[in-house]
């Protein structure tokens, strides 16, 4: 019996102990508070919004993983979105076909993955910090895109990008699908593979994984350049979610996917996290958004609230470490 | 000299970059090298370069804060509430409270960062969350235009004809901005504290050990920067004759670009008042000299953002190492 224990243990990890607290409490709470919260309703509201936000926080995760930042998601999404957008538009608007959409995409994912590269490049050869450099990356790509579109918006697309922002198969949505496919992807690539390893050992000590023989830049470029292949993929989730792409989109969400990443057990100084613990921080946030949004308060109290329960989780997580030392010193 | 140049290569490197900026915007257009177009740098970059200090000392003391320019928001909100509390008041009352607000948001950060220990990072990005959200819950996003007149009021504090018949002047923003530059140079260079703020960002433990009141040190870094915040914040509703709610949403990355630009080190023990101020001005000046260019202004931040990566990029680099090809054949490294 409590051999089961310890490998449900063991396969749930210690980061798990957060987002899973925060997980019940706000299922609790909201629960008792609002009669409708616990319905269909509130969780197919969660599944459509979760994809965007979850995208671009798995964008974020890969370059903190190794004790860096990429603060250039957002915009890197959206000019994705704006390559695949003038792409359709420059083959009939709404009356372009679906290849015409596979083409776009491909070109999205691959201006995501340049923007990437040469982040990737910059941070592993000079050495700059990454938040330096991915800030002025940022920097760049806003003013890229605005410069693109004079700050304007582009809409206008066929019929079946909508039925990607919005459609479901077989009950489930089809962003929700395509977010769900992406954590696999990522929860394998950093479990499985021997990238995920370099990534874990990258953050863990870069010198002494440079030491142990392991090509370290490479591993830098293939995460930054992973992490900008997502962002357009959130880039393509977006535009088909709003019927429209401007470099503007979804700017607010640039911070929160950082906190997302805290909140589901990632260390900042890189190494040590996991991508399942991050998902269920994402559905916590969520649901309390959905939650307080039931109450009747706005958009603006929730993200007061998301990071007041970052605060409350590492305050938590002192505390615990308090009572953990109290306990082996009483031991020993 | 020599030395000089050696302990202050950033320093000298900036200073070289806006020179020649400077010179070929002195060839390229006509109304760059004039008295009148520096001192309109000078009036435009007063709140950033406020902010930039400010946070030149959180990066000094080993930290970084992403809340300030949301916390200078809340304070230009809870400012002119206050003023209108108070039935008006004048510059000495609303200084005192913008900058007493600050230094009250400033230290909220350092005591979650102290007390539960808790990264900077993260706790400011909390805090960022908390404060940006609290403040547009509370107002609606409405902003305020009744401010008093002296709040609004331009204060000139020197002004003159030049013979071209352009007017120079110098503003309330510029003043403050150089009383601010001064204290926080004194605070950091002059006195004891500041040689502990150094030594706690270069290498906090040893810092413990050495007798150095850790938790004194979090506070005065960010209450300062918030005592700044709150002042730049202040500064900002005069210049800009309005306070609304997300006006400076977003500047904090710009001003730690600038910083870090100016040579401070995330992660802490380096940087000078001059570098700070050198990156702040640098960007102005690229801004400043692309207008008066005639390029478009939705261009500004891609060239911008493109200097500033290949900044970094060069600073952090020799050329041998950007060749990784060639190196191999050597020695290797």
């Amino acid at each position: 019996m409590t051999t089961v224990f310890e490998r449900i243990k063991a396969a749930i990890g210690p980061e798990m102990a957060g987002p899973g607290l925060a997980f019940v409490a706000v299922v609790l709470v909201f629960g008792i508070a609002s009669p409708q919260f616990l319905s269909a309703a509130t969780f197919g509201s969660v599944a459509f919004q979760l994809p965007e936000l979850g995208l671009l926080t798995l964008a974020m995760l890969l370059p903190i993983l190794t004790g860096g930042l990429n603060l250039a998601i957002t915009f890197t999404a959206n000019l994705a979105g704006l390559t695949l957008a003038w792409v359709l538009k420059a083959n009939g608007g709404a009356d372009a076909g679906f290849g015409i959409f596979l083409v776009g995409s491909l070109l999205a994912v691959m201006v995501g993955a340049a923007s990437g590269v040469v982040m990737g490049l910059v941070i592993a050869f000079t050495r700059a910090h990454p938040i330096l450099v991915s800030l002025s990356m940022m920097i760049f790509l806003r003013g890229l895109g605005e410069f693109l579109t004079r700050g304007g918006d582009i809409s206008g697309f066929p019929p079946f990008v909508g039925v990607i922002g919005h459609g479901s198969v077989a009950g489930i949505p089809v962003p929700l699908i395509v977010f769900v496919v992406c954590v696999l992807a990522w929860h394998l690539l950093l479990g499985r593979t021997k990238l995920g390893f370099n990534t874990y050992m990258i953050g863990s000590n870069l010198e002494a994984t440079r030491y142990s023989g392991i090509n370290t830049r490479k591993a830098i470029v293939l995460v930054y350049t992973l992490s900008g292949v997502m962002c357009a993929i959130a880039g393509i989730i977006m535009l088909a979610r709003f019927n429209s792409v401007r470099i503007g989109h979804g700017e607010s969400y640039l911070l929160i996917t950082v906190l997302a990443c805290f909140l589901g057990g990632v260390n900042p100084f890189g190494g040590f996290g996991r991508v399942i613990p991050v998902f269920v921080a994402l559905v916590v946030l969520q649901l309390l958004s959905s939650g307080l949004n039931l109450i009747g308060a706005n958009q603006h109290l929730a993200t007061a609230v998301w990071g007041i329960l970052l605060v409350g989780v590492m305050i938590l997580r002192w505390a615990v470490s308090r009572i953990k030392i109290s306990i082996v010193r009483r031991g020993s | 000299m020599r030395s000089l140049i050696r302990t202050h290569a950033t320093e000298f490197s900036l200073l070289a970059v806006i020179v020649i900026i400077s010179a070929v915007l002195s060839f390229a257009t006509a109304n760059f090298f004039s008295l009148g177009n520096a001192f309109d740098l000078l009036n435009i970059s007063a709140v950033n370069i406020i902010f930039a200090v400010g946070l030149l000392v959180v990066l000094i003391a080993g930290g970084i804060d992403i809340s300030f320019a949301v916390a200078a928001s809340v304070v230009q909100y809870g400012t002119a509430i206050a003023l209108g509390w108070i039935g008006g008041g004048g510059w000495i009352s609303g200084l005192l409270i913008a900058g007493s607000l600050g230094v009250l948001l400033g230290c909220f950060n350092a005591f979650l960062i102290h007390r539960f220990r808790i990264i900077s990072i993260v706790a400011t990005i909390s805090t960022f969350n908390i404060y940006f959200g609290l403040l547009m819950f509370f107002t609606r996003g409405v902003s305020i235009y009744d401010l008093p007149d002296w709040l609004t009021d331009r204060v000139i504090l020197f002004e003159r004809e030049m013979p071209d018949g352009t007017w120079i002047e110098i503003t309330l923003p510029v003043l403050v901005m150089i009383v601010c530059v001064i204290a926080t140079w004194t605070l950091i260079t002059r006195t004891t504290t500041g040689r502990q703020l150094y030594a706690f960002g270069d290498n906090p433990e040893g810092a413990r050990r050495f007798g150095i009141n850790i938790g004194a040190m979090q506070f005065i870094a960010f209450g300062w920067l918030g005592l700044m915040a709150g002042i730049g914040g202040l500064i900002q509703a005069h210049y800009a004759q309005e306070v609304v709610p997300n006006a400076l949403y977003g500047r904090e990355l710009d001003v730690l670009a600038a910083v870090v630009l100016g040579g401070a080190r995330l992660g802490g023990g380096k940087g000078t008042v001059l570098g700070c101020v050198l990156g702040v001005l640098l960007i102005s000046i690229t801004q400043n000299g692309l207008n008066l260019m005639g390029v478009s202004p939705f261009a500004f931040k891609m060239i911008i953002g493109a200097i500033i990566l290949i900044a970094i990029t060069l600073s952090n680099t020799r050329i041998e190492r950007l060749l990784p090809f060639v190196g191999q054949k050597g020695t290797g490294r």
